[in-house]
């Protein structure tokens, strides 16, 4: 199954829409409250980055019975420098995003600790894509 | 402890989910950071916040916490009750500040997270 979801820049109002719909989805397919908890914080913190600080984005997310990927695509100013960027507290976060409760150089690791599996690759000036990935257990 | 005694000890009003009050809260925590937030995983969790938007509400939701009080005086907005009322959310304000909200809780033998 995929969904697809877009992402709109700068606006905090909608930020966590695709979140929270995926998050019913996954509840619907009865997946354990517990991986649910860890993809929608993953989600939710890739989605809060792009309204953030890119131009926008989309988000695609792929269920299958032994995983879920989550692909985070945005356009944006992208990572100059990605190991920088994980270090906890680093942050280039705007006044507005950190009154929203965001941008203290947390949402990277909070993705990290939350995913099976995390790649990111960036282009300065072009964007930056996030893939996540959150393995289900087999039964 | 029940979600009715946080009400009394805080002299908090409630906002929304008055009919959830027989909810048990077993731990609190206290922070205006939602990236923090979003690093707690405890079952029967009150959150104390003076952090009010929306995104308190979501990520309140993503978190699976249920209980919210709002500290220092800070009102909710409508979308903001109406956000928690979708995800049953118990909302309450209260006049304190978050130290003072703290410690009541604290003394009345609420765990921390951590």
């Amino acid at each position: 199954m995929r969904f697809e979801y877009n992402i709109e820049a700068g606006n905090f109002t909608k930020a966590g829409d695709a979140s929270s719909s995926f998050k019913k989805i996954l509840k619907q397919l009865n997946v354990d409250s517990q991986i649910i908890k860890r993809i929608v914080v993953s989600l939710y913190e890739g989605e809060v980055n792009i309204v953030a600080h890119a131009n926008g984005g989309k988000v695609i997310c792929e269920v299958d019975t032994s995983r879920v990927n989550i692909q985070l695509i945005d356009v944006g100013p992208g990572i100059p420098d990605i190991e920088k960027a994980m270090q906890a507290g680093f942050s280039t976060a705007s006044a507005k995003v950190r009154e929203m409760g965001f941008g203290a150089g947390m949402g990277l690791q909070n993705i990290k600790n939350n995913a099976d599996q995390l790649f990111i690759s960036s282009e300065v000036g072009v964007g930056t894509k996030l893939e996540i990935i959150v393995n289900l257990p087999q039964n | 402890m029940k979600l009715q005694e946080v009400a009394l000890t805080l002299k908090a009003r409630v906002i929304c989910g008055q009919t959830r009050l027989e909810r048990d809260v077993e731990a609190v925590f206290a922070s205006d950071l939602m990236s923090d937030v979003l690093t707690i995983d405890s079952e029967k969790l009150l959150l104390l916040t003076g952090l009010v938007n929306i995104q308190t509400i979501r990520t309140s939701e993503m978190s699976d916490i249920k209980n919210i009080v709002l500290v220092r005086n800070k009102k909710a907005s409508p979308e903001m009750i109406a956000l928690a009322e979708e995800n049953r959310i118990v909302l309450m304000e209260c006049s304190y500040s978050m130290y003072k909200a703290c410690g009541l809780l604290f003394e009345k033998g609420i765990n921390p997270v951590y």
